[in-house]
């Protein structure tokens, strides 16, 4: 098969799975089998286009006119291929943990749950796999829109509050500013496709650059930065599985995906770096990976804890657009897939310890260590690895990214990246340590306190495996990665 | 044959409403009218053909010659309203049958239909006919057959919302007429094409400049431009749903279309937008509609007056893009013409598919419908997303243009206003949403069942356009581009 039509496939595939899901919905056991039917393809076909898109090859799809010359138009490029990679293989490990967890809670309206999750990883392929903006927008809202139901799934007045929050965050900025911004470029440059080197025409005033990137970085909400980040804890009233695959991989990484790849093939390096308009956006970011873990240490709800993580993290990604240098791109790109490791782990141990434990609250968890060993264990390697401590995948995002500020003359930016591991430290690693060693509620009966279900088991040790790899393996991300900076 | 369907498209309408008085039975007169609206498509194309391959269609009416006799003159712009009205009407025929059994009195139902069709004949009479005062008679046509539409509803509100209705639009018509008098005294003639020859030879005068004001204010009242709007809201909401539906998605359009061919046609632009304000004028309320009337729409209870106040905010983005008088803008308005047609009548339909299984279009009505009516709702959420302007539907196309065209004036804050107003629309869509899938059903609702396939077919039809001319604009975009083109050359 040629590379556009197994393209087209990645994004067709999903949606396939959406609309036969229902079919099956008196058979849950054939429609959790639709869903890891469709996961493995889709993972087989992105597979496949990795070797092509590793090879040099840039496959290409679509090309619909919409009107004044927008068109829906697909191409893969490095950084897309790098997430849509990560969203795949994560899709597969998520769907056995969903099917874990939604029995083991006995969660009402599984249908539509994993129809909503399915389009919504479709959507994710659009965003990865987009030529231009239009397309990436188009895939954008379409996520959003298709996760709002997901958010809103427990349907009580919280989960409706949250639910209008998300909805009105994440549409409203990508529609106050985003689209703005997609249409003030369409008519500086007379085009939105990503085109290595960027496409805004050397005439644009440094003043107008600096406030198109604040319309996109502000706009792309999903992306967190403070303070377009309400939205993200107030959507962990989802079901776990959500906040882990959605919110901790999928949507938000689309957020900080998106901000990379504008800044790489729409207003390029070396026009930002050029202009030095992305100095205070440096600053925005690094105040956000400060602040965001300064609140985190203040939550005891672990997925709260874990959500201002995530909003810390993400300013990495950002960070590291903003600096505009090559291994700052790199280490970026390296952010998108390091951290989705690590966060997807700690989700799923948190999604496990209230399925075994029906426990929320980290005060709560004293002791659960030593009835849930492998939960706490795998937390633990999650938590390494977030806090970029060998041997763990996240240690060579953090590396690039000092190496990218060094290279931009942004000192202090180290300085922010050392103290927001030490905190990283002071609010992760005390969870499963109190765990194991505090005694506090050991004692009290504790034989109703089992490990989660074999798959939600299965899922943890599989990403928590994957940290460790991508410590000793990243050979081929930086193959991928490397092949944009050379540019 | 084909050299007659000028006047077929008018008569043959007219004809049938009277042939649908006198069968009496509510069904006969609904298969009258539902054979004629799928002819009226089919001889549109018939002349969108004609019209692409050979330039304007000119027919003299009963033979006598223009500019004496009545021209019927049809460009792209006409054919492109013949169009948006017809095809709307076509489709959601099959709606009518169950909705108008459910609503109006099985002795009125045929009464019912002869005013639809006299209101379809009166619609596609002004999108063809190139006579100033011929085009009065036929506004007045369908003016008068949708009041007594609006009056058949079930709610006795109904009939104080026809004459409010009534009052305005006769208010309307008259300043019109006023205007086109005015004209004919200082032109001596009513042909649109010879009128607007010989203004050009008249020097900007007062009597012309109140001929412009009048038009702008009757027409304005037609298509219930903020703030000439307040006969809408109660007139949508207690209507019977079919006429809403009909009247949303075409009526005030043929209004709209009025205004494009004075403005641009008769006076010419450099009349009415550099001598006169018209663009600031429209401008300005075109930006309070988009703001006031989603705002209203937010609060609103009935489900049915909140699409109304909609439908203010959504010609305040038809306006925008006339008032803008730029090619991006013009056709960005045209399109949205075309677009809000399809949106807002598939909105309506779902409202209407409800209010027949529930009993009426109340927010509390819509409380787990999501659940006990998938398919409507799910149609509903589709058109919902393109009012809002979500990419892959009608609507953002329709705000891409309008947003470009501002942009290319500099008018950064009207591309702000525009992504706002969108965003205010999120808000009252969202209401209906989370009432429909979030609060549990009452103790009536938890019984009905899906709406019948007559109702969802119509809906789902429109609802594909929507999404439909979304992804592959080739069709509306290049006939509005072509009839904006037309206007800005004065269409001479």
């Amino acid at each position: 098969m040629s590379g556009s039509t197994l393209l087209i496939a990645a994004v067709v595939i999903p949606l396939l799975a959406a609309a036969l899901i229902p079919l099956f919905h008196k058979w849950p056991d054939l429609r959790e089998g639709v869903t890891l039917t469709a996961a493995l393809a889709l993972f087989a076909v992105t597979m496949i286009l990795l070797v092509s898109v590793m090879g040099g090859e840039r496959p290409q799809a679509g090309g619909l006119d919409i009107g004044v010359g927008l068109r829906l138009a697909f191409a893969i490029e490095p950084l897309g291929m790098l997430f849509a990679v990560v969203a795949s293989s994560l899709w597969i490990v998520n769907s056995i943990y969903s099917i874990g967890y939604m029995r083991g809670n006995k969660e009402p309206r599984q249908t539509p749950f994993y129809v909503c999750f399915a389009v919504a990883i479709s959507s994710v392929m659009v965003i990865a796999y987009s030529g231009n903006l239009f397309t990436l927008f188009l895939g954008y809202e379409v996520l959003t829109l298709s996760t709002y139901p997901l958010v809103t799934h427990k349907g009580n007045e919280d989960a409706k509050r949250a639910g209008r929050v998300y909805l009105l965050m994440l549409l409203g900025s990508s529609m106050l500013l985003l689209l703005p911004a997609i249409i003030w470029t369409w008519y500086l440059a007379g085009t939105v496709s990503f085109t290595p080197g960027g496409v805004l025409p050397s005439t644009v005033a440094p003043a107008a650059i600096g406030l198109l990137l604040g319309l996109f970085a502000f706009g792309i909400g999903k992306a967190a930065v403070m303070p377009m980040h309400f939205w993200l804890p107030r959507a962990m009233v989802a079901p776990t599985p959500v906040s882990a695959l959605l919110h901790a991989v999928a949507v938000v990484k689309a957020g900080v995906f998106t901000m990379l790849k504008v800044v790489v093939y729409i207003f390029g390096i070396d026009t930002l770096a050029a202009s030095g308009q992305g100095e205070w956006l440096v600053y925005v970011a690094a105040a956000t990976v400060l602040l965001a873990s300064l609140i985190a240490m203040t939550k005891d709800n672990l997925k709260a804890r874990l959500a201002y993580s995530t909003i810390s993290q993400l300013s990495y990604v950002v960070l590291g657009a903003a600096l505009a240098t090559g291994p700052a791109m790199i280490g970026g790109g390296l952010q998108i897939a390091m951290h989705a490791a690590g966060k997807i782990t700690l989700f799923f141990c948190a999604g496990a310890i209230y399925t075994a434990a029906h426990k929320t609250e980290i005060s709560d968890m004293k002791g659960l260590g030593r009835a849930m060993p492998f939960t706490f264990a795998a937390f633990a390697v999650g938590a390494l690895s977030i806090i970029g401590l060998p041997p763990m995948g996240g240690v060579w995002s953090k590396w690039y990214l000092a190496l990218g500020a060094l290279q931009a003359d942004q000192v202090f930016v180290v300085a922010v990246l050392m103290i927001s591991s030490l905190l990283n430290v002071a609010y992760l690693l005390p969870i499963p340590i109190r765990a194991f060693f505090d005694g506090g509620a050991a004692p009290k009966g504790k034989t109703a306190i089992k490990e989660a279900p074999l798959p939600c088991l299965i899922a943890i040790g599989a990403t928590s495996l994957a940290c460790i790899a991508l410590f000793f393996f990243p050979g081929p991300i930086f193959d991928l990665l490397g092949q944009i900076a050379v540019r | 044959m084909t050299a007659h369907l000028p006047a077929i498209m008018v008569v043959l309408p007219l004809f049938a409403a009277l042939l649908a008085s006198l069968v009496r039975r509510g069904w006969a007169a609904w298969a009258i009218a539902f054979a004629v609206s799928l002819a009226m498509p089919v001889i549109a194309f018939t002349m969108l053909i004609q019209v692409l391959s050979s330039g304007p269609i000119s027919y003299a009416m009963g033979g006598w010659a223009p500019p004496i006799g009545i021209e019927y003159r049809i460009d792209m712009l006409s054919v492109f309203m013949l169009l948006l009205v017809s095809v709307p009407a076509a489709v959601m025929m099959p709606f009518a049958r169950l909705s108008v059994m459910s609503e109006i009195d099985d002795d009125k139902q045929a009464w019912f239909y002869s005013m639809y069709l006299l209101c379809l004949a009166g619609l596609l009479g002004i999108a063809s006919t190139g006579d100033a005062f011929n085009a009065f008679v036929f506004l007045e046509i369908s003016s008068l057959s949708s009041y007594a539409m609006i009056a058949m509803g079930r709610d006795r509100r109904a009939l104080l919302a026809a004459y409010q209705y009534l009052i305005m639009g006769t208010i309307g018509a008259t300043f019109y007429v006023i205007a086109v008098g005015l004209l004919y005294v200082q032109t001596g003639t009513l042909n649109m094409v010879d009128m607007a020859g010989r203004l050009g030879d008249i020097a900007a005068t007062r009597p012309l400049f109140a001929a412009i004001a009048f038009l702008t204010v009757g027409v304005s009242l037609k298509f219930a431009l903020f703030p000439l709007h307040v006969w809408l809201p109660n007139a949508y909401a207690y209507a019977p749903s079919f006429t809403t539906a009909f009247l949303a998605s075409t009526a005030t359009k043929t209004a709209v279309y009025l205004i494009l061919r004075y403005f641009y046609f008769v006076f010419g632009i450099g009349l009415v937008f550099q001598v006169q304000p018209i663009s600031d004028i429209l401008l300005i309320l075109s930006l309070a509609a988009m703001f006031a009337a989603s705002t209203v729409a937010v609060f609103q209870d009935n489900i049915k007056r909140m699409l109304a106040y909609s439908s203010v905010a959504q010609i305040g983005y038809i306006t925008l893009g006339i008032g803008i008088a730029s090619m991006t803008g013009l056709t960005g308005g045209i399109v949205h013409l075309f677009n809000h047609a399809l949106i807002k009548g598939a909105l309506f339909v779902a409202v209407g598919a409800i209010v027949y299984r529930t009993g009426n279009g109340r927010i509390e009505n819509f409380a787990g419908i999501g659940r006990r009516m998938p398919l409507t709702m799910a149609g509903f959420v589709a058109a919902g997303l393109a009012i809002i302007g979500v990419p892959g539907t009608a609507g953002f196309i329709s705000k891409w243009y309008l947003a470009l065209a501002a942009l290319e004036k500099g008018w950064w804050w009207v591309v702000l206003a525009l992504v706002a107003s969108s965003l205010i629309s999120v808000v009252y869509i969202g209401r209906v949403v989370e009432a429909a899938y979030f609060r549990e059903p009452t103790a009536e609702n938890a019984k009905v069942g899906e709406a019948p396939p007559s109702m969802l077919i119509p809906l789902w039809l429109l609802v594909a356009a929507t999404i439909y001319f979304g992804i592959d604009t080739s069709l509306t975009v290049d006939i509005a581009g072509r009839a904006a083109e037309a206007l800005l050359a004065g269409g001479r």
